[in-house]
C-alpha cells in the first residue's frame, strides 16, 4: 500500500509536467485546430536558454522568470515567421512544417549545446518531503503547475485580453467584426504556449535531465494526456496529463516494468482513438453533410 | 459636403466570381437606408466589402476618409459596426462575454459598464440570461444579442444584415421598434440589408434595390413603396 501511494504520487509530479505541456498542445489546438508536434523541442530549447543562464552564474528564478519570457518570444515570433506564411495552407503542409520545425530545433540545440547529457538544477531542496513518499522537486513541480494553471485561469475568466484570445479562437470572423486583432491573437496564444512549454521543461529536466532529446517521451505523454481529457478541453488535459502520470508510474512499477512505461502513452493514444475520439471531456464533432 | 457613407463603383468577387458589378450609394448621416433585392443579389456582399470582408475595387468612403481597402479591425474603430448574418455569436461565452467583446475596442472602461445596462434596458431578457451560455439562446435573443453586441461599440454607423431573418413576426417588429428608438434617440445612422422588403421599407428613409450586383432603382423608402415593379416583386401585392 504504501509502495503504491509512493508511485502515485511521484506520478501525480511527473503528471502535472505531462498536464503543462497537455495545456500548451490544447491552446495551439483550440486556435488552429492543429496539434503541434514542435510543442516539446520549443520546450526543450527554453529549457537549454535557462541551462545557459544559470551556468553563466544566474540564480535560479531570475532565471526561470528570464526563460519564461524568452519561450514566450520564441512561440511569438515562431507563429510570425514560420507559421503565419502556412496558415492557409494544407494540413498536411502545416504537419510538415511542425516536423521540420522539431528537428530543426533538435538539431540546432545539439550543435550549439552539443549531445552530452547536462545535469540541470532543481529550485527545491534535496530532501524528501511529507516523510518520504514524494521528493521535494516532485512535490515542487505540482505546486508550480498548480500555480500555472491558476494564472492560466485568473488571465483567461477574468480579463479582457483573455477573453478576446478565447473569443478569437472560437470564432474568427464575428472576433474581427468586434475589432480584435486575430493575427496577433494566434501569436500571443504561441507565446502563452511556448511559456507554459518552458516551464514543463525546466520541472522534467531534473528528473530525465538535459539532453536535445529530453522531450520526446515527455510530448508523447502530452499527447495522450490531451486525447484523454479531449483535445479542445483544457480542464481535460490537465485531469489528463495527472491520469497519464499516474497511470505510467504505477503500472511501470507493478505491472510491466520500466522498460515499457512509454507503451502506457502509445496504448492510451491508440485507445481514447478508437474507443472514444473526443476524449472523457472533448466536444463530439459532428458535421452535416 | 460629402455624404456620410459614400460607395463608388464597388465591385467585390469571392475568387473568380464576382458578385458586385460596380454599385454606387450614399447616405446621409442619422438616417436609415435598406439595400432591399433577392438572394443571391449581393446584399450581404455589400456589407462585408464595406467592412474589409472580402476584397473589393472601387470607392468607400466614411466620414469624409477612405476605407476600402483597411483591415476589418480597422474598420470597426472607424465606428462601424456590423451585424453580420447568421448573427455571429460566440456560442461559448456567456451573454454577457458577448457584450463586452463589443466593447472590445473602447478604453472608456466606465461608460462601457452604463452601456451595458443601457443594452439591457433595450433587451431585459438578455439581462436575465446576461450569465448563460450564448448559444443556448433562442434564434430571436441571438439576434438581439447581436444588436446589443453593435450597440456596445457606440458605433456611428451600424451595418445589419438580414436582421429579421428566422425570427418570429412579433419578435421581429419588436426588435425593428429598438432599431428605430436607437437610430433616433441616439442618432446612430443604419445600413439594413432585408428580405422583408415591407418591414426594411416601414423603418428606413431610403432605400435602393440591388439586383444581380447592381443597383437598379433608388429613393425614398416612399417613393420605392409606390414603385409598381418593387410591388409586385418586393411586396407582394
Amino acid at each position: 500500500m504504501e509502495a503504491l501511494l509512493h508511485q502515485v504520487l511521484a506520478g501525480l509530479a511527473t503528471g502535472g509536467i505531462y498536464a503543462s505541456l497537455a495545456l500548451a498542445l490544447v491552446m495551439i489546438y483550440q486556435a488552429t485546430h492543429l496539434v503541434n508536434f514542435a510543442q516539446g523541442e520549443m520546450a526543450m530549447f527554453a529549457t537549454y536558454f535557462a541551462w545557459s543562464l544559470i551556468n553563466a552564474g544566474m540564480p535560479y528564478w531570475p532565471a526561470f522568470l528570464l526563460t519564461v519570457v524568452f519561450a514566450f518570444v520564441l512561440g511569438v515570433v515562431i507563429e510570425r515567421v514560420i507559421i503565419r506564411p502556412v496558415e492557409n495552407a494544407p494540413v498536411l503542409a502545416v504537419v510538415v512544417v511542425f516536423i521540420a520545425l522539431l528537428v530543426i530545433l533538435n538539431s540546432v540545440t545539439g550543435w550549439i549545446f552539443s549531445y552530452t547529457i547536462k545535469t540541470f538544477p532543481s529550485p527545491f531542496p534535496a530532501e524528501p518531503i511529507f516523510g518520504n513518499y514524494i521528493t521535494s522537486h516532485g512535490g515542487g513541480a505540482i505546486g508550480v503547475t498548480l500555480v500555472v494553471l491558476l494564472l492560466l485561469y485568473l488571465f483567461f475568466r477574468f480579463t479582457p485580453l483573455g477573453l478576446a484570445l478565447r473569443a478569437a479562437a472560437q470564432n474568427p470572423d464575428s472576433a474581427r467584426l468586434v475589432g480584435i486583432r486575430v493575427g496577433w491573437m494566434l501569436a500571443l496564444g504561441w507565446g502563452l504556449a511556448a511559456a507554459i512549454g518552458g516551464v514543463a521543461g525546466m520541472m522534467v529536466a531534473p528528473i530525465v535531465f538535459l539532453d536535445p532529446n529530453m522531450m520526446g517521451g515527455v510530448l508523447l505523454y502530452a499527447f495522450a494526456a490531451a486525447l484523454v481529457g479531449g483535445i479542445d478541453n483544457p480542464a481535460g488535459a490537465v485531469f489528463g496529463g495527472f491520469l497519464v502520470g499516474v497511470l505510467e508510474n504505477v503500472l511501470g512499477a507493478f505491472v510491466i516494468g520500466n522498460e515499457l512505461k512509454l507503451a502506457v502513452a502509445l496504448v492510451l493514444i491508440i485507445g481514447v482513438l478508437v474507443v472514444k475520439p473526443s476524449g472523457f471531456f472533448g466536444k463530439v464533432l459532428v458535421t452535416r453533410v | 459636403m460629402a455624404a456620410f457613407l459614400e460607395v463608388l463603383k464597388l465591385h467585390a468577387a469571392y475568387g473568380p466570381t464576382r458578385v458586385l458589378h460596380g454599385i454606387d450609394f450614399a447616405m446621409d448621416e442619422g438616417t436609415i437606408t435598406t439595400l432591399l433585392g433577392a438572394n443571391g443579389a449581393g446584399k450581404t456582399t455589400t456589407l462585408r466589402a464595406l467592412c474589409g470582408m472580402v476584397k473589393t475595387q472601387g470607392e468607400v468612403r466614411f466620414a469624409g476618409e477612405r476605407i476600402d481597402g483597411k483591415a476589418t479591425e480597422d474598420v470597426v474603430r472607424k465606428g462601424i459596426a456590423h451585424v453580420p448574418d447568421g448573427r455571429g455569436t460566440f456560442v461559448n461565452l456567456t451573454t454577457e462575454e458577448n457584450l463586452r467583446l463589443g466593447a472590445y475596442t473602447r478604453k472608456d472602461r466606465d461608460a462601457v459598464e452604463s452601456d451595458l445596462e443601457r443594452v439591457y434596458g433595450y433587451f431585459p431578457r438578455l439581462k436575465e440570461r446576461h450569465a448563460q451560455q450564448a448559444g443556448t439562446l433562442s434564434g430571436g435573443e441571438q439576434q438581439m444579442l447581436a444588436v446589443s453586441r453593435a450597440l456596445m461599440l457606440r458605433p456611428r454607423l451600424m451595418l445589419l444584415d438580414e436582421p429579421s431573418f428566422g425570427l418570429a413576426p412579433l419578435i421581429v417588429q419588436e426588435l425593428f421598434e429598438i432599431l428605430r428608438t436607437v437610430n433616433e434617440k441616439e442618432k446612430v445612422s443604419m445600413l439594413v440589408v432585408e428580405q422583408n422588403a415591407a418591414m426594411a421599407l416601414e423603418l428606413a428613409d431610403h432605400a435602393y434595390l440591388i439586383e444581380t450586383g447592381r443597383i437598379v432603382l433608388s429613393g425614398t423608402a416612399d417613393q420605392i413603396k409606390k414603385d409598381d415593379a418593387v410591388r409586385r416583386s418586393y411586396l407582394g401585392y
